[in-house]
């Protein structure tokens, strides 16, 4: 196996309403912290992740900006649109830059400003990233879209949303040990279940904020990665997947066929078997989102996630430690810096950088980050450098 | 800031009208039952009131209370963002019908909730230059909440007035000094020709109403040496029940000092009155020799604070006229309907 890419330095910023910070200004600082935390290399080319800054923000090009903006003249810049994917997709992007070997060391960025526009707004404009013909138009919203899910998974494996929302208590108790989290404090199910209703089932409290956000990460070909860091990270696998984008269409609503697909090539690819992953930080919008994506990797049969998430299975220190800095719901979701905020968190967890919410031992960790609810779907698999030499 | 020459308060009056419907009533009718509320219910502008009928009402009390010729104020102003006419004065309207001479100063003052205190402090430069024995400031308004919008559940009707004089025997509250802060931050407006205003959500709390209220309370203390310790009440602006408490703790004052002054579960956000109706409430209570901070807010965005400290005359004049109390136990409920055609959202 040709080795892989590293990562050598993380940073990010909280994710919180950052009224006086523009979307330049977050991913800014986001890469000034991962250039600094990987000794200021010389980098070959900008990933920048991004979901809608023209529409939220009304500055497209966010890549040359960016480059521009961080005195990067004449460097690759590239921006990559995924909806709140794109943050790992500009992962992805930059690890087959440089796993290619076009470039020796680049920058992936993620950044998502999400308070320029109204709530209302922001609600239609994650809608642009579905279908328009069967979804957008319909005039459906994301949780909508997860009310019927939920429904649906409530009566076909009898859990109650009590059950299923304790996915999201288990963020918040993650969240509370994470400082760039936007909701650092536990709830429990009565606050959540006394929290407004959204979508039938779907309360305020089980879905992802609105938050505006940035992490970056510095990667580099496997040679320099020792050179350049003292706990260099490898990126074991990076895949994408598509798969139906209308929930319409699908075979079965209850199944995220693009991360099946994703997270097998990955682990494939990785050499990794799913009892080797040490943690997972997983993409879930609402908490029927997390657990599906449970099912869906091979942690639990069908129908049996929310049971794993009830046995306190997903905690830190329990078999299969789940968004163990706070997911989306905890930490935050500012679209397109998700995926980035993920593989930050995931180097945090490998260096033993994690504090209170350390995995003992971990040496391999696995991020899924996808569009909307699983149209495209990305992989990441990450290992401590010792697990590859 | 403050006068070269002390001044206080003579004389408060409050007016609320009789009408409340309650925040559930609004949820009900919107799909929002049983969500968390900001507010119990909110008061109403009768079909035969507006801005300066409310003002007068409170007004008259204020005269009542400061024992004052009405030939001897010298200005008026009234702060409000629901005056009934674009171009003609309240003031005026006003003015005449509580039988102040015609040798006045008279405008009116738009600043969206804080035009009311910038009423106080015009009233307080006027006495304390000596261009004025009294000034009168009242804070009124009959506030627009589009229907559906989160505001429709507070925008509430009320208002207060204050009458101003030099510092004497008849004072019921000194001014010890106040201090504002204002910027252009854009979180709450109404274009000229607009039935409603529009709001930008979230940004209304902590760059917009923490912001200005922390930092005008903070600089006020700052100048006249005091801390939240010195305070016996305090009285914020109250676009609903959550705000003026956070800043409260934010400041290190406890709510328990806010209790008298609070209106908002009860009465709403009553916009230009909001703060001057808490301040008059607080006056209700209040003890000769206890300080009270006041602090209003303002969207666009700006707030005013002002310590004040209670006099003698306090005990004598409290019952001259009826006490806001009065006002929040007089009411008569109103069903969505009612308030619909009372507003004017119906039309004919």
């Amino acid at each position: 196996m040709k080795a892989p890419p590293a990562i050598v330095g993380v940073g990010c910023t909280k994710v919180r309403e950052h009224w006086g910070k523009s979307v330049l200004d977050l991913a800014v600082e986001a890469c000034l912290k991962a250039l600094e935390d990987a000794g200021n290399p010389d980098v070959d080319a900008i990933y920048l992740g991004n979901a809608a800054s023209e529409l939220m923000n009304e500055q497209g090009n966010l890549a040359a900006l960016l480059a521009d903006a961080l005195a990067l003249e004449g460097i690759k810049a590239v921006e990559v649109r995924a909806g709140d994917a794109s943050g790992s997709l500009a992962l992805h992007q930059a690890s087959m830059d440089v796993t290619s070997g076009s470039s020796r060391a680049v920058l992936a960025c993620g950044v998502e400003k999400m308070t320029d526009v109204m709530v209302q707004e922001v609600e239609r404009v994650g809608m642009l990233f579905e279908d328009a013909r069967t979804t957008f138009h319909s005039g459906v919203t994301i949780p909508g879209l997860c009310a019927i899910l939920t429904r649906l998974y409530m009566e076909r494996y009898g859990a109650d949303y009590e059950d299923i929302i304790l996915f999201a208590v288990n963020d918040h108790r993650n969240a509370a040990n994470n400082p760039y989290a936007q909701y650092p404090f536990p709830i429990d199910v009565k606050a959540i279940m006394g929290s407004p209703l959204v979508a039938d089932p779907i309360r305020l409290f089980d879905t992802a904020g609105i938050g505006d956000g940035a992490a970056a990460v510095v990667l580099c070909e496997p040679g320099d990665a020792r050179r350049m860091s003292d706990a260099p990270v490898a990126i074991l696998a990076s895949e994408v997947a598509c798969s139906r984008m209308s929930l319409s269409e699908r075979d079965d609503l209850l199944s995220i066929r693009s991360l099946r697909l994703a997270a097998d090539r990955a682990l494939e690819k990785a050499r990794v078997g799913l009892k080797d992953v040490d943690f997972f930080e997983v993409h879930n919008t609402t908490s029927i989102m997390g657990i599906l994506a449970l099912e869906e990797m091979g942690l639990a049969g069908r129908g049996e996630g929310w049971k794993l998430v009830k046995e306190g299975q997903i905690a830190i220190g329990a078999d299969w430690p789940v968004n163990t800095m706070g997911g989306l719901k905890g930490r935050g979701h500012p679209w397109g810096a998700t995926g980035l905020y993920q593989a930050v968190e995931a180097v945090w967890q490998l260096r033993g950088e994690a504090g209170k919410n350390q995995v003992d031992g971990a040496e391999v960790g696995l991020t899924h980050n996808m569009c909307g609810l699983g149209s495209v779907s990305c992989v990441h698999v990450l290992a401590r450098w010792e697990v590859v030499a | 800031m403050r006068p070269l020459r002390p001044v206080g308060i003579v004389g408060y009056g409050a007016y609320v009208p009789i009408y409340r419907i309650k925040a559930s009533e609004i949820g009900r009718l919107w799909g929002h039952d049983g969500c968390a509320l900001p507010i119990v219910e909110k008061a109403v502008a009768g079909p035969d009131e507006d801005m300066t009928t409310i003002a007068f009402e409170a007004a008259r009390y204020a005269l009542m209370r400061a024992r004052v010729n009405p030939d001897e104020i010298g200005a008026i102003f009234i702060g409000s963002e629901s005056k009934p006419y674009a171009v003609k004065p309240s003031g005026t309207i006003v003015a005449e019908a509580l039988g102040i001479g015609s040798h006045l100063l008279a405008a009116d003052y738009e600043f969206a909730c804080k035009a009311g205190t910038e009423a106080f402090q015009t009233c307080i430069g006027l006495v304390g230059s000596g261009m004025a024995k009294y000034a009168m400031a009242i804070g009124a308004d009959t506030a627009q909440g589009r229907p559906a919008d989160d505001l429709e559940y507070t925008a509430a009707s009320g208002g207060a007035a204050f009458v101003f004089g030099l510092k004497s025997k008849e004072t019921v509250a000194y001014v010890e000094g106040s201090c504002s802060y204002a910027t252009d931050t854009a979180d709450f407006w109404r274009r000229a020709g607009q039935p409603y205003p529009r709001h930008f959500g979230r940004f209304t709390g902590e760059p917009a109403y923490f912001r200005h209220v922390i930092t005008a309370a903070k600089k006020l203390m700052e100048e006249l040496g005091l801390g939240p310790e010195d305070f016996d009440w305090a009285v914020f602006h109250q676009p609903n029940t959550k705000f003026p408490l956070k800043a409260a703790k934010m400041l290190g004052i406890d709510r328990k000092k806010l209790e008298p002054g609070l209106l908002v579960p009860y009465i709403g956000n009553t916009y230009s009155g909001s703060s001057p109706l808490g301040l008059a409430a607080t006056l209700d209570v209040a003890e000769p020799g206890d300080r009270i901070l006041m602090v209003s807010y303002g969207s666009g965005a700006g707030s005013d604070a002002f310590s004040f400290v209670v006099q003698d005359a306090i005990e004598e004049k409290r019952g001259l006229a009826p006490p806001v109390r009065a006002f929040l136990e007089r009411k008569k409920y109103l069903d969505y309907a009612s308030y619909a055609r009372f507003r004017g959202k119906l039309l004919r």
